[in-house]
């Protein structure tokens, strides 16, 4: 059994892209699973700065919006091709992250998520005031995707499940990516500044730019969670943005595992797939919710997936 | 700008320091929790939420103000020792991040326990009966319970300081907040000093809330943009620092209500775009001490 | 290791490629001929309108045991679908998605909010599902959002508002002051009063935008009271109208101004409580107290207090009752649940539910009916449910509602 979690560890990819290419069928339905996909992946660029690096950002619904946005925007009002769209989606997002980095990481600890919920707050007002191109409150509609053609053969976007797979795609190549990162120098130096920040420092890593270029990536990536949501709600509502939703990341983070490679997925999923089942039994889905978020900060800090991971004596380093 | 007057002037500024004593005494609980134990109170607008309702259905079965009033920080507070005793105190040492997310759960559940309780809707305000209606201060009519408002939280305010800088406990307190390890070498039950903080604490966002009812809605998601607006004021007045507290909650409170009066719809931003920039330009708030946080 | 690396990425590549070039299972998503007919009911059952969702759905499932007692059509009977929406726009699309990807609903009816509505509106126009909104919101008859299976029961902002604005400028004056939730509902109710205000010889000495959902309005009052309007007129809704009516009248703003608003809901009378209201009129859909001159509100009233316990329904309970009637009863005149086949018989539908005559018109589905202003009350209260008096009833006339050509719709 050891060997078979260690063969995963060694090829979480892969064995991620596995697990959820299969994922839809277990799930009640597919707009349920690939809700899991986009905010898994929120979360897990969320925790690159989270758990990897141990900066706690409430603002990063900030870039979820900008990319869910921007995507949107370019459909709706200037008909470019969904790809493009996912592209300046990113981008966006990419720069919003430069921006709000940049001014948030001359703080530290409580000041940098204090920081960054109140950037995050100016982010949503703009986009809330920019009602011609936004909706404002009402949001942005009517973010279609026309059947298109991969070779010749028809793909109907409008198919939840052929939905799903496409969206998988662009799932399992920012996970790839996230993979690539943690593996490289980089990824060791963002493990080193979240131990010991001065010793890292003293060691003569740039702290600053470090973190500058994580919390870029980091946008990036929720960027395009934001873009994939845009595309499969046909819809971009303006909560995206408020602090709450940074909040969810941060409790699916929490909750999977921070620090962990797959953990916020499964935080994500747990998170989703709770909120849509106890809805159907009860109103008080918001009490069970803060109650096993507390359940979880409490007794299992390291999160369901870091719990699992560490009981079966993983090297938490090769994650 | 049509009408714009010296007397609107002051009458806005005068609602202007209303509006910001309650964020001072708000930010003054944060302030307090934070100082001593280090510790993130985000269920501090959830409590100011508690208290705002158990003020209102007090109100409601005694018919006396003045009893609501001393009534409901109590029970905040109460509740603030349970929360601290058995959520929190198990998570120091864990790091900064920890309490400040159970307590981010706990707000979930509070805002979900008083729906169950007072259900969706919320309950009517009350204005207590000898406060309401208006009196001529000179330059207008303005409303005589945010005059009551503004002397309440002023002498509140003052009491705090009072016990603070005056009493053992206060001296305790401030000892607490500058170096644990010694404070416990010196014998005291440091773990009961955090313990009566954090109560403290609630009690006092419980009772900013109580105050606050008469002037708005209470609903269950009333504490939601008043935990954004408290954390404003604590950062720009500075993290530690009760003082900053106090002056950074007036000033919020007019920089919100002299923006409603130029460029109404920018008032919520407003504030934000403070905090933004104090964070920029002196990163430890008008009176936190430099390197303190950051 | 690059080796490793890149083999690794191949891998990623093939089976992430053949995952998403596959045609997987091809999902039979035409509407099934199946026993009853689901009608999906999406609506925030959770949130600061809950008490007005449930209201809705009470109101609902009258309209569809109605139609089961009747025999249903073809002995088959209806079903009601209720799911929270949370009041927010990206779970009120995934709640749609769920009811015609899983529940293969096959129609939809519901929300409240505006921009819950138009998120529906969007999942259901692009896969083709009748949707009738009960929400308010001028945007939903635009024909940017607007789509042939896009039905409006609820009255919209320029009805509401410009038979407010018909009602009071005449009797207590020409300078208007708006205090605005500023989001897309409140601009649509200024625009309307102002547009209706314009043919009085009305003039806008202001417009103060608030932050939606803001509490203390006391920032806004001495301006307002410097301004010395004759009508204040408080654009927005809900907990927002609560809030604002009772700091007015904290502030004595009674005393000098008439205070008026387009929507005046029963829930946010009842939440504010007489003293806070006292003196404001409003706009609404509908008011149990219409049973004295309609038959049909005593009808449906009576229904209603018989199946739950003697309350009365609300103004969205109405809109819930009237907008599963509307959908059932043009299933049984086109004898088909084929979506095209109903909204052509909704199309030409002549109906009377609760509150008199009504029609959708042809270029935007949008239900043409009366206007009801009340005045709120508090004294002589006959009982609990007694909280508004009925001063008159704008009647059923396109000529009150914007032009199709208006709204962007060709011919």
């Amino acid at each position: 059994m050891n060997s078979f979690f260690q063969l995963i560890a060694r090829h979480r990819v892969l064995a991620s892209t596995l697990f959820l290419s299969v994922f839809p069928f277990i799930m009640p339905y597919e707009a349920l699973a690939i809700n899991i996909l986009i905010f898994g992946l929120f979360a897990m660029g969320f925790n690159l700065l989270f758990g990897y690096m141990g900066l706690l950002s409430f603002g990063h619904a900030a870039f979820l919006g900008i990319g869910s946005y921007l995507t949107g925007i370019s459909i709706v009002h200037y008909g470019l091709p969904w790809g493009t769209s996912i592209l300046i989606g990113v981008i966006g997002a990419a720069i919003g992250g430069l921006l709000m980095g940049f001014l948030a990481i001359r703080t530290r600890g409580i000041y940098f998520s204090m920081v960054t919920l109140a950037l995050g707050q100016i982010v949503f007002y703009i986009f809330y005031k920019a009602e011609s191109l936004t909706g404002g409150e009402n949001g942005l509609r009517g973010v279609r995707v026309d059947t298109f053609n991969i070779f010749g053969i028809p793909v109907d976007f409008l198919n939840p499940l052929v939905k799903y797979y496409i969206i998988l795609t662009f799932v399992v190549l920012a996970i790839w990516l996230i993979s690539r990162i943690l593996n490289s120098p980089l990824g060791a130096v963002m493990e080193a500044i979240r131990e010991n920040e001065k010793r890292a420092a003293a060691c003569g890593f740039d702290v600053a730019k470090t973190k500058l270029l994580v919390f870029v990536l980091s946008a990036a990536i929720c960027g395009l969670a934001g873009s994939l949501r845009a595309l499969h709600l046909s819809i971009v509502p303006i909560d995206s943005l408020h602090y709450l939703q940074s909040g969810q990341a941060v409790m699916m983070s929490i909750l999977g595992g921070m620090g962990t490679f797959f953990g916020p997925f499964i935080g994500a999923a747990v998170m989703l797939y709770l909120e849509d089942v106890v809805t159907t039994f009860t109103k008080h889905w918001m009490a069970v919710l803060g109650l096993v978020f507390m359940f979880f900060v409490l007794f299992f800090p390291k999160g369901i997936w870091g719990t699992i991971l560490s009981k079966l004596q993983i090297n938490q380093d090769s994650k | 700008m049509t009408g714009l007057t010296f007397e609107l002037l002051c009458m806005q500024l005068l609602t202007g320091i209303a509006l910001g004593s309650i964020y001072a005494l708000l930010a003054l609980g944060l302030c307090l929790i934070f100082g001593m134990l280090n510790v993130v109170n985000f269920a501090h607008g959830a409590f100011f939420m508690v208290g705002a309702f158990l003020g209102v259905y007090f109100l409601g079965i005694t018919g006396n103000f003045w009893f609501s009033l001393i009534l409901t920080p109590l029970l905040t507070g109460c509740l603030g020792l349970v929360t601290e005793k058995f959520l929190v105190r198990p998570l120091y040492g864990r790091g900064l991040d920890y309490p400040l997310l159970l307590t981010f759960g706990l707000s979930y559940v509070l805002i979900e326990v008083m729906r169950i309780t007072f259900g969706i809707e919320g309950l009517p305000s009350i204005t207590p009966d000898g406060l309401s209606g208006t009196v001529n201060v000179g330059i207008g009519y303005f409303p005589k319970y945010r005059l009551f408002l503004i002397g309440a939280t002023a002498v509140i305010i003052i009491g705090v300081w009072l016990f603070i800088q005056k009493t053992r406990y206060g001296l305790i307190i401030k000892a607490g907040a500058a170096d644990q390890e010694i404070v416990k070498v010196l014998g005291v039950d440091i773990a009961k000093v955090w313990l009566l903080v954090f109560g403290l604490g609630c009690a006092i966002a419980g009772l900013s809330g109580i105050l606050a009812s008469p002037t708005r809605s209470v609903n269950p998601e009333m504490g939601i943009p008043i935990l954004a607006e408290s954390f404003v004021v604590t950062v720009v007045g500075g993290m530690g620092s009760t003082v900053g507290a106090v002056v950074a909650g007036l000033l919020v409170g007019v920089v919100y209500s002299m923006t409603s009066l130029f460029f109404p719809d920018l008032s919520e931003l407003s504030i934000f775009v403070l905090m933004a920039v104090v964070l920029l330009m002196r990163p430890q708030g008008l009176f936190g001490k430099a390197g303190a946080m950051g | 290791m690059k080796q490793k690396v890149m083999n690794q990425t191949r891998r990623k590549l093939i089976i992430g490629g053949a995952a998403a070039a596959s045609t997987p299972l091809w999902l039979n998503v035409a509407n099934a001929q199946a026993e009853t007919i689901k009608i999906g009911f999406p609506t925030p059952l959770t949130g600061p309108f809950s008490a007005e969702a449930q209201d809705q759905v009470k109101a609902a499932e009258l309209a569809i045991k109605e139609f089961n007692d009747a025999g249903g059509f073809n002995g088959r009977k209806a079903e009601l679908l209720v799911r929270d929406d949370k009041l927010n726009p990206g779970e009120a699309a995934t709640r749609t998605l769920e009811l015609i990807e899983k529940d293969k609903v096959n129609f939809v009816v519901g929300s409240l909010s505006a921009a819950t509505q138009l998120s529906i509106n969007a999942v259901c126009k692009e896969r083709k599902v009748l949707f009738n909104s009960i929400s308010q919101s001028d945007a939903i008859n635009e024909a940017k959002d607007w789509s042939v299976y896009t039905f409006h029961e609820s009255l919209n902002p320029t009805m509401t508002a410009g038979a407010v604005a018909r009602y009071s400028i005449p009797r207590y004056g020409k300078k208007i002051v708006f205090l605005t939730a500023d989001y897309a509902y409140g601009h649509e109710m200024v625009r309307a009063f102002e547009r209706a205000g314009k043919e009085l010889g009305a003039t806008t000495l202001a417009d103060i935008r608030h932050p939606l959902g803001a509490s203390d309005y006391s920032a806004f009052l001495p301006r307002i009271k410097a301004l010395n309007p004759d009508i204040l007129v408080l654009c927005n809704f809900g907990r927002d109208l609560v809030n604002a009516a009772k700091q007015c009248t904290d502030f004595g703003l009674k005393s000098s101004m008439k205070i008026v608003t387009p929507v005046l809901l029963y829930t946010s009378r009842l939440a504010g409580g007489p003293e806070a209201f006292e003196g404001i009129l409003g706009g609404t859909g509908y008011y149990w107290g219409l049973e004295d001159r309609i038959p049909t509100a005593k009808t449906f009233n009576d229904a209603f207090r018989k199946m739950y316990n003697g309350s009365v329904p609300s103004d969205y309970g109405a809109l819930g009752y009237a907008g599963i009637k509307s959908v059932l009863a043009s299933i049984k005149i086109a004898k088909s649940t084929d979506t095209m086949k109903v909204v052509a018989a909704m199309e030409n539908l002549k109906y009377d539910w609760y509150k008199g005559p009504e029609y959708y018109r042809k270029c935007d589905h949008q239900a043409v009916q009366t206007v009801i202003i009340v005045e709120s009350k508090s004294k002589n209260m006959k009982d609990k449910y007694d909280v508004f008096n009925i001063l008159t009833i704008e009647p059923t006339t396109e000529k009150n509602m914007r032009t199709c050509a208006e709204l962007g719709h060709k011919a």
